[in-house]
């Protein structure tokens, strides 16, 4: 599948917190060929009720039918599927640099200032520069990062949270 | 104070059984589900257990069990090789909603992933097939577990569940105590009806010239038969049937108008791409139906009843969604139908199957070609039971055969493997059948090559004496590989041909009745002969070798593209 003519979907899943639901969620993505972008699972703001943050590259009527497929599983309570704009999405990225580069120049230095990054630790051999935020911020961070030479880096998946007041679970019963 | 007591967990798994209404178990033991059939031996007068000699045989004939009854099918059998021969079954029950509880032994909970004796982790492999699958460790799990395993199997759109029995849990003593289920927070069994839909589609239907009912298992899985007759008597909506849809509506019915899909009739097939709204009810719109989506039933408004909201819009877009049980949907959209009457669509119906008659049907139902035709012996089968059989059948040429000249004036007459196509699933599944019914004839149409697949099972009729009629269609091909061979292939018979044994001599060895017949004069006594003797029978029949099961809309093709001729 062509990504560059695809959609950035976030589908949140909201489950009881049973062993192996993780797996059957996944299964549903690899059998339409849909690759999970970032995932993340977490407890809700609802006891016993956990959260699943996953984002993957599709089209509006694959997507439909894959969430529908998604909450059908027994144990799934519900899901939903937004597209960048209805949520607000942050991921955390740690990159590690030598040392050496960082004193070798400031432009380093700016560009942690300049993305809102911090500096979480330094010693002789390399700094950790860690930077929280959108997808794309956090790309273009790498890539000027990338010209001054990248020892390890990583990122989370993104964890979002929608635009409306509460968790979106009023067709299902609490209790 | 409830009316609990000490018992083992696999006491407890006997005592659940029966509190949902368990009589009937399929099943192979083995070392890891040793005591739960030491319970069994206390409860074999309230638990019949039908032996099987396959395990992927105990699952089609509960799947065959709860097709013909209604009732949920239950199977247990051993860990290891004995859950993952369930597999095949069990993917076939789910494609086809058809409720199961499999049983299985797991090794003790602290040898789990140890790569012990006859382990396997049959909960992972059966997630994806299955409804829910659920791994019980502690004996005051069962009646929970099997609880939830019934609820979940049964309602809504019906599917197989696996519990998986570690050892320990079978004999750790508990406080039985049983309730059973009735709602699950996470599960929606029963999507609620928007009644708004409800309307458009009865305003919809009012307003149809051409409207084209298409009828599938669910309407008998929601035991909704009735109510679809008075729905399609009322607005005079001509209505067509899925493979599963066989046996909804009595074929003599004057809107039944025939099978849709690959190797459906003629005019149904055609009449969806003419007419101006499709009604699918209890289908799913599989592509052996729908042919080419891309041109399927364009120039029509579409209305969708089904249980599933997974299956509106899954396969065909639609226009009005209408969400529930059919048993209360039909009713609540007939109620705002107007009478109507569409005799000149309704009859250009008959004017197309009629030319399918003289084109296709006449020939093979009342063949006089020098070798018996497969289409003439189920003609005369369903004919000399009174269409009142059962028919179950195997799948491929047969399957289609015994669904296009089969006819069923009751509902649950049909059974076959639709979605998965399942070979081997005939044998076991007419076992499963006459088990749960056993006051009606079941009729098995199968090939050579698919009683092989199962053929183990003859053992399992000899055991329990189960009277089941087994057909075979012997052409000594697979027929429709090699049918599609010659239309596609160019006639390259690439492994098809098929060397058999002597199956008449292989149902003595069981101490089944058999007769093989080769010459048309002698089919009418052979049948007779069959249906006539109190028990099992195996009537082998030599048809013609390259026999074709036609019309035939080649596959992703629509209806314009049809062969109706060798």
């Amino acid at each position: 599948m062509d990504i560059n003519t695809q959609t950035l979907y976030t589908v949140t899943v909201y489950s009881e917190n049973h062993v192996g639901l993780l797996t059957q969620i996944s299964n549903i993505f690899t059998r339409r060929f849909i690759n999970i972008e970032s995932l993340t699972v977490s407890a809700s703001a609802m006891k016993g009720v956990h959260k699943f943050t996953i984002t993957c590259y599709s089209d509006d009527k694959a997507i439909e039918k894959l969430v529908k497929q998604v909450e059908k599983k027994i144990d799934v309570l519900t899901a939903y599927y937004y597209v960048e704009d209805e949520i607000i999405s942050r991921e955390i990225a740690l990159f590690k640099v030598t040392t050496e580069t960082l004193m070798a120049n400031n432009t380093i230095e700016s560009l942690v200032n300049r993305y809102n990054a911090k500096i979480i630790e330094v010693n002789n051999l390399y700094t950790v520069i860690e930077k929280t935020g959108g997808k794309t911020e956090i790309r273009e961070l790498f890539d000027e990062l990338e010209h001054y030479g990248i020892l390890q880096f990583v990122r989370s998946g993104s964890v979002s949270i929608t635009r409306s007041k509460y968790e979106q679970l009023s067709d299902v019963t609490m209790c | 104070m409830d009316n609990r007591e000490s018992v083992s967990g696999s006491v407890s798994l006997m005592k659940s059984l029966i509190e949902e209404g368990t009589d009937t178990i399929f099943g192979y033991p083995g070392g890891q589900i040793m005591p739960v059939f030491d319970a069994l031996y206390d409860y074999r007068q309230k638990l019949k257990h039908i032996l099987v000699r396959h395990e992927q045989g105990a699952v089609h004939a509960a799947q065959g069990y709860s097709r013909a009854s209604g009732k949920v099918g239950v199977v247990i059998v051993t860990s290891g090789p004995g859950a993952t021969n369930t597999v095949t079954g069990i993917a076939d029950a789910m494609i086809d909603s058809t409720p199961l509880v499999v049983i299985s032994g797991q090794v003790v909970s602290p040898l789990l992933g140890t790569d012990a004796f006859q382990e396997v982790d049959i909960v992972g492999i059966s997630q994806p097939v299955t409804k829910w699958s659920y791994q019980v460790r502690r004996a005051d799990e069962i009646a929970w577990a099997v609880a939830q395993a019934f609820y979940i199997a049964s309602s809504g759109r019906p599917g197989p569940v696996l519990l998986d029995f570690t050892k320990d849990a079978q004999v750790s003593m508990i406080n039985h105590y049983y309730e059973k289920c009735t709602s699950i927070r996470s599960y929606v069994s029963m999507p609620k009806i928007d009644r708004a839909n409800v309307r458009k589609a009865a305003e919809l239907i009012n307003s149809a010239k051409k409207p084209l009912a298409l009828v599938g298992q669910g309407v008998e899985i929601g035991k909704a038969e009735q109510e679809l007759i008075s729905f399609i008597e009322k607005a005079q909506i001509p209505a067509a049937w899925t493979l599963l849809g066989a046996s909804v509506m009595p074929f003599d019915h004057p809107l039944n108008k025939g099978m849709l899909g690959m190797h459906g009739n003629l005019a149904p097939n055609q009449k969806t791409n003419e007419c101006d709204l499709l009604i699918a009810i209890g289908m799913r719109f599989d592509d052996r139906v729908i042919g080419d989506v891309n041109t399927y039933a364009k120039q029509a408004k579409i209305i969708h009843f089904d249980i599933d909201p997974a299956e509106i819009g899954k396969n065909v877009d639609v226009d009005i969604p209408v969400l529930g049980d059919v048993k209360k949907t039909l009713p609540a959209v007939t109620a705002l139908l107007k009478q109507a009457d569409h005799d000149d669509w309704i009859e250009s119906f008959d004017i197309i199957n009629g030319e399918e008659y003289d084109r296709v049907i006449a020939n093979e139902i009342y063949c006089d070609r020098e070798y018996i035709s497969m289409g003439e012996v189920i003609r005369r089968i369903s004919e000399k039971t009174g269409n009142e059989a059962i028919t179950v059948t195997d799948v491929g040429q047969n399957q289609m055969m015994a669904a296009r000249y089969s006819k069923h004036k009751n509902p649950r007459s049909f059974i076959s493997s639709g979605g998965l196509g399942t070979m081997g699933f005939g044998l076991p599944a007419a076992i499963g059948a006459k088990i749960a019914v056993p006051d009606r004839t079941v009729c098995l149409f199968c090939g050579d090559g698919g009683i092989q697949m199962c053929i183990q099972e003859l053992g399992t009729i000899m055991q329990s004496n189960v009277k089941v009629k087994i057909i075979i269609l012997n052409n000594r091909y697979l027929g429709m590989v090699r049918q599609w061979q010659e239309i596609f292939f160019n006639k390259r018979y690439s492994e098809t041909p098929m060397l058999n044994p002597d199956f008449v001599k292989i149902a003595e060895a069981y101490r089944i009745k058999g007769r093989k017949v080769s010459k048309r004069d002698d089919l009418d006594d052979a049948i007779r002969e069959m249906l006539e003797h109190n028990g099992a029978y195996l009537l082998e029949v030599d048809v013609e070798k390259k026999g074709m099961v036609l019309p035939m809309i080649p596959p992703g093709m629509n209806v314009s593209s049809v062969i109706l001729e060798k």
